[in-house]
């Protein structure tokens, strides 16, 4: 019987020949991962349990993205103790603010998220890396400690749905559209424990950052971890990144999948999570005209240089409207200087935009445009529960960075050929 | 044998639920208790009791992968949490830091707020006293019941560096 891309993975950071799904193992991890707001509960536990010693300090990497730069006195007070440590043991891959940005985005751009690796994260959407053909999942702050303590960390070995995506994709529809409609289709615990693989001509045809956005969004339908072969788009962006040598995993052809999904995604529009529900999905055209307060583009989902691009090609000569704040937050340091070099920021505060140094921000409610009760926002992030970015009565649209910068324009839910017209224009 | 009053919540009841991001700039299980479930229920932590049980739908603790969820939930020194389902970051917290939490789709769904319920943790018995009901909830894997009966990971984690 042949193997899942994961078995094998598994297996070989298990030390075993193979592995099968609902096996416990005990794995070893290739780099372990938390913020500033996972990494106090991991220091504190390591403390606790007198660990002095860390497995690996070179592959313990500590991203300071939620409350940065601090917002009030107590995160200041939370950062200064995650810093003590890090400086402490003297951890190369320590990332203080003004030296990185939101891990997801931040770990692929460094190049230290490899191929064929092992890679935990104290934060859910560490399931993104998967989008380079490894495996990595988000756990607990105590998960992370036992990691950074011993660089092992137990495992169910996952069963894995594979989805493929056919057809050729409109002009507006990107990698957080098809992500989109997956989670509406299987729905939010769909994928409750297993890895999803994404395969598929439609899927090959995207970015190594469309794919990311992907496999970032895998846990908002209960999934354990995302997959996607390395191909050489991915070879392509590994070239003078790859911080490590790596090994390119493939699912053998006769691997059994506990579910498999075909899709021909030709003509599909781009999609809508309404609130407060990620699988609530629908077609942009089904929501359109719905009212909007905000608009925030940024986030590990869809805060890179292309999504920034695309935002910045529809934006450009046009204006934020009138009542609407629109944020824009690049997902990292070096996103935003790059996006200085392009005139993008320019582009955006012209159209008066509000732009931020990189910190997840609103995406979690934490600070840079928290929302009210009542207000509504469009969002390109991952997550619209009650509450997610701010009051209990407030409200999220999630969609891809070209349906949220029409609607900052536009101040409702709109196609954005309904601002730029029929054509996609180039950036 | 936990004894306590069931407070029900539906599915999907996520981490931001649980514990909204604004109060993660603490890791203190008594702060964070004051805030336990506000967003789906302003008043629980100050309703509920210790020992008391939360009965939750399918999905529970879904979302951010953030502990403060659990230690909330231990913080309040409540009993135990049954679920029709556990998402699985939070299930893994859960295990780790020693919260008990069991999986009973029928006790779950049958319970509703205010129902006296008996728990044998051990065996995995629910008994819903009010509505004069017994269920067994999932046992688990051999590997877990090591986990739970180290005292969660961090003592696991201990007794496997002292033996390399
Ligand atoms: S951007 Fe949002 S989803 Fe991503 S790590 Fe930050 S808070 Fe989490």
């Amino acid at each position: 019987m042949g193997q899942t891309a994961m078995q094998k993975i598994l297996a070989s950071h298990a030390g075993k020949k193979s592995v099968e799904p609902g096996e416990f193992i005990l794995a070893k991890a290739d780099l372990a991962m938390a913020n500033d707001v996972t990494a106090p509960i991991a220091i504190k536990a390591l403390e606790k349990h007198g660990i002095t010693k860390l497995w690996n300090k070179e592959r313990i990497a500590i991203v300071f993205s939620h409350f940065v730069p601090a917002k009030d006195i107590q995160s200041a007070a939370q950062a200064a103790f995650a810093r003590e440590f890090a400086h402490k043991y003297d951890l190369p891959l320590f990332f203080d603010e003004g030296r990185g940005g939101v891990e997801h985005s931040l770990l692929p751009e460094l190049g230290l998220v490899v191929p064929g690796e092992v890679v935990i994260g104290a934060d859910s959407h560490s399931c993104t890396y998967g989008g380079l053909g490894l495996f990595s999942t988000g756990v607990g702050s105590t998960d992370l400690a036992a990691v950074m303590a011993t660089g092992e960390i137990w495992l169910k070995v996952p069963e894995t749905m594979r989805f493929n995506y056919r057809g050729t994709l409109d002009p507006w529809v990107t990698g957080k559209d098809l992500i989109l409609y997956t989670i509406g289709q299987i729905t939010f615990d769909g994928a409750l424990y297993k890895n999803m693989e994404f395969t598929g001509p439609a899927l090959k045809s995207l970015s190594m950052e469309a794919r990311l956005t992907i496999t970032n969004m895998v846990i908002e339908a209960g999934g354990k971890s995302g997959f996607i072969e390395a191909d050489e788009v991915t070879e392509a962006y590994l070239k003078g990144r790859a911080k490590r040598p790596y090994t390119i995993v493939k699912s053998d052809p006769d691997a059994k999948f506990c579910a498999s999904y075909d899709w021909d995604m030709t003509g599909m529009e781009p999609q809508v999570a309404q609130p407060n529900l990620p699988d609530k999905v629908t077609g942009v055209s089904k929501v359109s005209g719905a009212k909007v307060h905000s608009a925030f583009l940024g986030s590990c989902t869809n805060g890179r240089i292309e999504d920034l691009r695309i935002a910045a090609s529809i934006l450009k000569g046009r204006k934020v409207a009138k009542g609407i704040r629109f944020m824009v937050i690049p997902a990292t340091q070096n996103i935003y200087r790059q996006a200085l070099k392009e005139g993008l920021i320019d582009i955006f505060m012209e159209a008066e935009a509000i732009v931020s140094a990189a910190t997840c921000g609103p995406c979690l409610g934490g600070h840079m445009g928290v929302l009210g009760p009542n207000e509504v926002c469009i969002s390109s992030s991952n997550r619209n529960f009650p509450g997610r970015m701010g009051h209990r009565d407030s409200q999220v649209y999630l969609a891809n960075p070209a349906v949220v910068t029409a609607s900052a324009i536009t101040g409702y839910v709109c196609h954005p050929e309904e601002v730029v017209g029929k054509k996609k224009v180039a950036a | 044998m936990i004894k306590g009053t069931a407070y029900k919540f539906g599915h999907n009841v996520d981490t931001d639920q649980i514990i909204p991001a604004k109060y993660l700039v603490t890791t203190d299980p008594k702060e964070l208790a004051q805030h336990c479930m506000e967003i789906a229920d302003a008043d629980f932590p100050r309703k509920a009791k210790p020992g008391d049980i939360l009965v939750a739908g399918r999905n529970f603790g879904c979302g951010s992968s953030r502990e403060h969820a659990p230690i909330s939930i231990k913080g309040m020194e409540l009993g135990l949490v049954i679920a029709e389902s556990f998402a699985r970051i939070f299930f893994r917290n859960c295990i780790n830091i020693g919260m008990p939490i069991l999986e009973c789709p029928e006790a779950a769904k049958d319970a509703e707020s205010g129902d006296k319920l008996e728990v044998d943790l051990d065996k995995g018995i629910i008994k819903n006293v009010t509505k004069g009901k017994t269920y067994q909830a999932q046992s688990f894997p051999p590997f877990m019941q090591e986990l739970i009966r180290a005292g969660g990971l961090m003592p696991f984690v201990k007794k496997r560096l002292a033996a390399q």
